[in-house]
C-alpha cells in the first residue's frame, strides 16, 4: 500500500535541519573546539585530582561532605556504598562518572537559573519558555548525540552536551516554580518597604525558593546520571561505558554490577543534595 | 494646615482599558451595572478625603468594599487609575519608579493582616528589613530594629523565627518593622483581623498607647466597626468602591448619613463609644460664690430648677446650691450664697464613656458636671441627656431628643 502524501511532496524537514546544523557547525567550530577543550581539559584534571590519592581518602571527604549536608546517617551510607563500588573494582569509572555528572549539572544550573528566575518573574517569558522544555525533555536523549558529535566530536564534551540539555529542564521548571510560589504578600511587603526589584528578588524570592530550585538540582542530577549509559555510546566511559561493554559482550553479570554502581551513586548524590535544600531556615 | 495626606477624586478601574467603566462612574453607575455592563471592576470609585498629621483615619468597610485597594494606592502598590493622592502636598501618582522607590522607603511602613513576615528571617532581621533597603549599615540597623522591638515590648525576642511565635507576637514584629524606618505614615491593612479577640483589643489599647508617643499619621483598615470607633479620630465609610460617610465615631454613631451606616451602627455598644463631652449640654445658667441668694433663685426659677451649679470666675467648678437653701438663706439675712454651697456632686472628664455615667446618674439628684483637667465645668448631663444619646439613630436621624418640661423639672439643671 502507498502512504505516500497525495497532494504534494515530502517537506525536506530532515534537509533543513541538517543543512542548519552543518551551518552551525562550520560557523561556530571554533568556538565549539574551544569548549570542547575546556570541557575535556576540565574533566581530565579533576578526574585525575580524584584519582591520584588512595580511594579511602577520597571515600572519607566525599562521608565529611555528606555529614555536612545531610548528616551521619547519610554520611554512614556514603562510605559503606562507596567502600563496595571500590571493592567491585569500579573505582575509576565511578570517579569517571561522577566527575561528567557535576561538570553536566554544574553547566545546566548555570544556565537555568537565570532562565527560570526569568521565567518566575516574567509571566509572558514562562509562556514561551514552556513547549521549548517541553521539547528538551521529550525529544528521546539519544537524538541530541548526533549533533553533538559533529559539534564536539567523540567523547566526554559531547555527552555532556546532550546531558545537559536533557537534565536542565527540571532545574529550569523548578526555579520558575519555586520564584512563583512564593507568597504574593511577602513580595507585597519588600513592595511596600520600597524594594527594587533586584532586592526583593535576592532578599525575598531566591531565598524562599531555595528549597524548590534545589529539588530541581537534585531531579537535573538524577537525569543526568540516567544519561551516563546513553553517553557511553559515544565513548563517555565511566560506569555507563562498563554497562556498555557487558551489553556488547553479553555478560550480564558485570552489567548488573556496574548498574548497581550507578543506582548507589545516585542514591547518595540524591539524599545529599536533597537535604542541602531542607536545611537552612526552620 | 496642609493635610499629611489629600486624597482627590482616586479611583481605580481593574480591566483594560478602563476608560468605558470612568464614562460610566461620572454617570451616576454603581459598580454592579458597571460590571455587567463593560466587565471592568469599579475598585474604588472617586474617593476623595484629608489626613491631618498625627490623626488616626480609619476606613472602614465590609470586604469588597475597596478598602484594600484603596490603601494600597496610597503608596501605589495599587496604579490608581484616577485622581491624585497627595502627601506632604507632593502628588505621587506621577511620581517616577525611582522616585517612587525612595517616597515608599522614607515615609511609608505598613503592617499586613496576615502579618507577612518573613520566614527566612529572625525577629531581628525581619524588623531590620525596611532599613537594609534603606541601605543602613547592619550595626546601625540592628541598633534602630532593636528599639523598634522594645517599643512594641518584644525585647529578648531578637533571635527567634516568626514561625515561633504567636499571631499577636507577629504581628507585633510586623509593627515594629513598619516603625523602625520611623516613617511618617504607618498604612494597616486590616492588621488586627486575623488576631483572636482579646488578644485584638490588647493590640487596639497598645496601638492608642504607641501612638500617643510615636504620634505618626496612620490609615487603618479595619471591617470590623468596634474596632473603628475604638481606634479613629475620623472614620471614612465605604461600600461598593464609593465613600458613604465621613466623621468622628460620635457623629457616625449619632448622625448616620444613610440607612447603610445606620445599620452598621444598631448593634454597637454605644455606652462604650459615647463620651460625656459628647452627650454633654453647656452649662448656661451658673452661680458665683459672690451672687447673693436672691440672684441664684431667680435663676433657677427662670429655668425651672432646684439647683445650680457654682463656679469661679475663671470658671473652676466650685459645687453647687439648693434651692431651698437659698430660701433659707434669704430669710437669714446673707448677703453671698458661699456658706450654702454643696460639693458633693459627681464630675467627670469629657473622655468618660457613657457606661460610667449611667451608674453615677442613677442614684443621683442633680446632674453630673463635666470637667477638664484643670476642674473648669465645660458642661453637664442630666440623665434624659443619656437617653437621648443612646436611642438616636435607631428610629430618626437626629442626635439630640427633643427635652421635655418634665425632664428639667425633675432632674434641675442645665
Amino acid at each position: 500500500m502507498n502512504h505516500d502524501f497525495p497532494f504534494f511532496g515530502k517537506f525536506p524537514l530532515s534537509d533543513y535541519i541538517d543543512d542548519g546544523l552543518d551551518w552551525l557547525t562550520d560557523t561556530f567550530s571554533g568556538l565549539t573546539r574551544a569548549i570542547s577543550t575546556v570541557l575535556s581539559d576540565g574533566v581530565d584534571g579533576v578526574v585525575m585530582l580524584l584519582s591520584f590519592p588512595p580511594p579511602w581518602v577520597v571515600i572519607l571527604a566525599f562521608a565529611g561532605i555528606a555529614w555536612w549536608a545531610a548528616g551521619r546517617r547519610v554520611a554512614i551510607g556514603t562510605v559503606a556504598g562507596l567502600l563496595f563500588l571500590w571493592n567491585l573494582q569500579l573505582w575509576q569509572a565511578t570517579i569517571e562518572t561522577l566527575t561528567l555528572v557535576l561538570f553536566a549539572t554544574a553547566v545546566a544550573v548555570a544556565i537555568a537559573l537565570p532562565i527560570g528566575i526569568l521565567g518566575g518573574l516574567s509571566e509572558r517569558f514562562h509562556r514561551a519558555t514552556m513547549p521549548v522544555l517541553d521539547f528538551m525533555q521529550t525529544m528521546p536523549a539519544f537524538v541530541y548525540l548526533i549533533p553533538a558529535i559533529p559539534f564536539f566530536g567523540l567523547g566526554q564534551v559531547s555527552a555532556m552536551f546532550a546531558t545537559v540539555i536533557f537534565s536542565m529542564p527540571p532545574a529550569i521548571r523548578l526555579t520558575i516554580l519555586g520564584i512563583r510560589q512564593v507568597p504574593r504578600e511577602l513580595v507585597e511587603a519588600a513592595d511596600a518597604f520600597g524594594a527594587s526589584w533586584k532586592q526583593k528578588l535576592f532578599k525575598v524570592q531566591l531565598p524562599l525558593a531555595v528549597p524548590t530550585i534545589m529539588a530541581g538540582i537534585n531531579q537535573t542530577i538524577m537525569l543526568a546520571l540516567s544519561m551516563v549509559v546513553i553517553a557511553a555510546m559515544i565513548g563517555a566511559g565511566g560506569l555507563g561505558g562498563e554497562v556498555w561493554r557487558a551489553i556488547q559482550r553479553l555478560q550480564p553479570g558485570n552489567g548488573f554490577e556496574a548498574g548497581i554502581a550507578i543506582v548507589i551513586l545516585a542514591m547518595i548524590l540524591d539524599r545529599v543534595t536533597q537535604r542541602i535544600g531542607q536545611k537552612p531556615g526552620a | 494646615m496642609q493635610p499629611k495626606i489629600a486624597v482627590k477624586n482616586l479611583t481605580k478601574v481593574f480591566g483594560d482599558p478602563p476608560a468605558p467603566a470612568l464614562k460610566l462612574m461620572e454617570e451616576g453607575y454603581d459598580r454592579k451595572e458597571i460590571q455587567q455592563r463593560t466587565g471592568l471592576t469599579l475598585g474604588v470609585a472617586d474617593v476623595g478625603f484629608d489626613v491631618a498629621q498625627g490623626e488616626i483615619l480609619v476606613v472602614m468597610g465590609l470586604s469588597g468594599c475597596g478598602k484594600s485597594t484603596l490603601i494600597r494606592c496610597l503608596n501605589r502598590l495599587i496604579e490608581p487609575t484616577a485622581g491624585q493622592v497627595l502627601i506632604d502636598g507632593e502628588d505621587i501618582t506621577v511620581l517616577s519608579n525611582k522616585d517612587l522607590l525612595a517616597l515608599r522607603r522614607s515615609k511609608f511602613g505598613m503592617v499586613f493582616q496576615n502579618f507577612a513576615l518573613f520566614p527566612h528571617r529572625n525577629i531581628l532581621q525581619n524588623t531590620a528589613f525596611g532599613l537594609e533597603i534603606c541601605g543602613m549599615e547592619q550595626a546601625e540597623r540592628e541598633e534602630r530594629a532593636d528599639q523598634a522591638l522594645q517599643l512594641v515590648g518584644l525585647d529578648g525576642w531578637e533571635q527567634a523565627w516568626p514561625a515561633q511565635l504567636s499571631g499577636g507576637m507577629q504581628q507585633r514584629v510586623g509593627l515594629a518593622r513598619a516603625l523602625a524606618v520611623d516613617p511618617d505614615i504607618l498604612l494597616m491593612d486590616e492588621a488586627f483581623s486575623a488576631l483572636d479577640p482579646l488578644i485584638r483589643r490588647d493590640m487596639q489599647q497598645e496601638l492608642i498607647n504607641l501612638q500617643a508617643r510615636v504620634k505618626k499619621t496612620i490609615v487603618f483598615i479595619t471591617h470590623d466597626l468596634d474596632e473603628a470607633l475604638r481606634l479613629g479620630d475620623r472614620i471614612v465609610l465605604m461600600k461598593d468602591g464609593r465613600v458613604v460617610q465621613i466623621g468622628t465615631p460620635e457623629e457616625i454613631l449619632s448622625s448616620p448619613a444613610s440607612r447603610y451606616v445606620e445599620r452598621f451602627v444598631e448593634d454597637v455598644d454605644k455606652t462604650q463609644i459615647l463620651t460625656a463631652g459628647g452627650i454633654m449640654r453647656d452649662a448656661r445658667v451658673l452661680a458665683l460664690p459672690s451672687d447673693g441668694p436672691r440672684t441664684a433663685l431667680h435663676k433657677m426659677e427662670k429655668e425651672s430648677f432646684y439647683s445650680l451649679f457654682v463656679v469661679q470666675r475663671d470658671g473652676t467648678l466650685e459645687g453647687y446650691v439648693w434651692a431651698d437653701d437659698m430660701g433659707r438663706a434669704i430669710e437669714q439675712g446673707d448677703k453671698q450664697i458661699a456658706a450654702h454651697i454643696q460639693r458633693d456632686h459627681q464630675t467627670v472628664g469629657p473622655d468618660e464613656p457613657v457606661s460610667t455615667l449611667i451608674g453615677l446618674l442613677a442614684d443621683s439628684r442633680i446632674p453630673a458636671a463635666v470637667v477638664d483637667d484643670g476642674g473648669r465645668l465645660l458642661g453637664t448631663i442630666v440623665k434624659s441627656n443619656v437617653l437621648a444619646a443612646l436611642s438616636a439613630g435607631q428610629s430618626d436621624h437626629v442626635a439630640t431628643a427633643p427635652e421635655t418640661a418634665a425632664d428639667r423639672t425633675s432632674e434641675a439643671l442645665s
